[in-house]
């Protein structure tokens, strides 16, 4: 691999900059794996990453359907953070934002990772309730958080209305310094170009379109590129991890929803920070290009089109336009829709599944991005182990029988 | 957007007049008392969530305020039909399927403006940021 510097960058100018090495291999698909990770996002790329990096399994394969990153993960709005609600969410959304604060370096990538804070805004007394109680949980996991009053929010973030005269008007926050945004192709391409190193097969433009099983053993995936074998699969799939389930003879308790977004034109920097609100339901933050980045709620009804109706896209600018007035006559760029997998209590899935060798990794939902490093770190372990990791024992699907969900639709409000 | 007919009302109207509510048809388990973890888990929380057919519940939320299903294929978001509660769907997965071999446009009921086109297999196609 050839590493990135300040002194290539200076040598590759002088050759202008004709001569760059491809990111990674695009390598024909060999007859057995030790482990296939079907899903080619963020997390699956991950996995493959901590797999041959961490776990010495180096034998592996990412079988994606299109293009790395083209699902989920080059379509969120980025936002990272850990301020979750219950003991299990937050050690697993801190773990993630710990390997965030090293990424660029350990991947020898920028993926921009920018800690520039997050807001939550309080609208309501009860609003005000539930964010003192997640702070003092946050605290009491080591999570830096803090209850901000609309004083120190001006301060912060200038451009927000904390005039009485708003038709919500804003009582408090919590603030999470620790937090920000990233570049999420960057993220996809770092831990794919980190990967092929390592000698992980990427094979793009392959579909899973069944598994071999025999004697409730996996032994491989079925492909439209020919039988590909491993003892070992791990599914990342995100919104149509349902649809890979049932070619398993499994039932995930996931919906699919389409999750839209949206980008205005660039301007001059204007926000210093995300601004997310539950109540009136939308947050922003501006990318380093200039663009408001805007998103809101999932669209309600089931979709696997990766785009979603227009009314939700009213609802989202009207709050985002409650919240900054001054935005009413930005113009709009561009708009799409990723298919988010959500799950009943708003937290991800880790699991085994009653076929052996088989495991899953979806369930991610509005607010997968952040854990994107976490989450590939805790499931290669629990691959390449056998086992799931300790992180990931919590995010099991027999939670959806025993009753033991880990319900974070507070700290998961407004979808992310 | 959708346009909805409402089998109550009788008319088509706005998407934003109508609320989704999820799967259709559940059933409650029959006997509660004696029923399992499993029985109860399954009946909360697990779904079909197809990629095609898809029986929904909806509900006339600003207009008759009446519940009501829709037959949707949820890749072209095409509406089938919509029909009234305790009616059973006229087109399934299984009549769809005929539906396409044979080319017979049976779609009534519904209709919607966003066009269908399928997932985008091309690589390097331009991604958002
Ligand atoms: C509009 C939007 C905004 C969001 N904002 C945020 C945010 O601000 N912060 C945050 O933390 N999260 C956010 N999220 C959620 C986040 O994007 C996801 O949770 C996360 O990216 C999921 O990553 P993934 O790798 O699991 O899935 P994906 O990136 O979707 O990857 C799954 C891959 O599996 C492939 N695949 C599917 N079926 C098959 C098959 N049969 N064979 C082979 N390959 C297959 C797909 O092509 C896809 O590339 C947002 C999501 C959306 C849509
Ligand atoms: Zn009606």
């Amino acid at each position: 691999m050839q590493r990135y510097s300040g002194f290539g960058l200076v040598k590759h100018a002088l050759g202008h900059h004709e001569n760059w090495e491809r990111q990674w291999r695009n390598p024909t698909p060999k007859k057995r794996y030790d482990v296939i990770i079907v899903g080619g996002g963020g997390h699956g790329l991950a996995t493959a990453y901590y797999l041959a990096k961490e776990f010495g399994v180096k034998n592996v394969a990412v079988v994606e359907k299109g293009w790395l990153g083209g699902g989920n993960t080059a379509r969120n709005t980025t936002i990272v953070r850990s301020n979750y609600l219950w003991d299990e969410a937050a050690r697993l959304y801190n773990h993630s934002l710990d390997l965030w604060k090293g990424l660029s370096q350990d991947l020898n990538y920028n993926v921009m990772f920018s800690q520039r804070g997050v807001l939550n805004l309080g609208h309501t007394l009860q609003d005000m309730r539930d964010i003192q109680r997640r702070v003092h949980a946050n605290r009491l996991n080591g999570i830096d958080s803090e209850v901000v009053t609309p004083q120190q929010i001006k301060a912060i973030e200038p451009a927000l209305d904390i005039s009485s005269r708003a038709r919500y008007p804003i009582m408090g926050a919590s603030w999470q310094k620790s937090a920000g945004v990233a570049r999420h192709d960057a993220v996809a391409w770092g831990f794919a170009r980190g990967a092929d190193a390592l000698g992980v097969d990427l094979l793009q433009n392959t579909e899973v379109t069944g598994f071999k099983i025999r004697d409730g053993k996996v032994l491989g995936v079925h492909t439209n590129r020919g039988d590909i074998e491993a003892n070992t699969v791990g599914c990342v799939a995100a919104g149509n991890s349902g649809v890979l389930a049932k070619m398993a003879g499994i039932r995930l308790p996931l919906e699919s929803h389409p999750l839209q977004a949206l980008v205005s034109e660039p301007l001059k920097p204007v926000l210093n920070t995300v601004t997310m609100s539950n109540h009136v339901h939308g947050y922003i933050s501006q990318s380093d290009k200039g663009d408001l980045v805007i998103g809101a709620g999932i669209d309600g009804y089931l979709g696997y089109g990766q785009r979603g109706s227009y009314p939700t896209i009213e609802h989202t600018l009207q709050a985002i336009v409650e919240m900054f007035p001054m935005f009413s006559r930005v113009r709009m760029n561009r708009q799409w829709g990723g298919i988010v997998d959500t799950c009943p209590d708003a937290c991800p899935i880790l699991s085994k599944t009653k076929v052996k060798g088989l495991y899953f990794n979806c369930g991610w939902g509005t607010g997968g991005f952040k854990a994107t490093p976490g989450s590939g770190h805790v499931f290669a372990a629990s691959l390449a182990k056998g086992e799931m990791h300790p992180i990931a024992a919590p995010f099991s699907i027999d939670r959806f029988h025993t009753g033991a969900l880990i319900d974070e639709h507070g700290a998961a409000g407004v979808a992310h | 957007m959708f346009y909805i007919h409402c089998p109550y009302c009788q008319e088509h109207r706005e998407e934003e007049e109508f609320h989704p509510r999820g799967e259709a048809h559940l059933m409650r388990p029959t006997d509660p008392d004696n029923a399992t973890d499993e029985e109860w888990g399954d009946y909360l929380f697990f779904r079909q969530n197809p990629r095609g057919i898809h029986h929904e519940l909806w509900v006339h939320s600003v207009g008759c305020r009446k519940f009501f299903n829709i037959t949707r294929n949820t890749v072209t978001y095409e509406i089938l039909e919509t029909y009234r509660m305790g009616e059973q769907p006229s087109i399934t997965a299984e009549t769809e399927k005929l539906r396409k071999e044979q080319g017979v446009q049976t779609a009534d009921g519904g209709w919607q403006t966003i066009g269908a086109q399928p997932d985008s297999r091309a690589l390097n196609e331009e991604t958002s940021s």
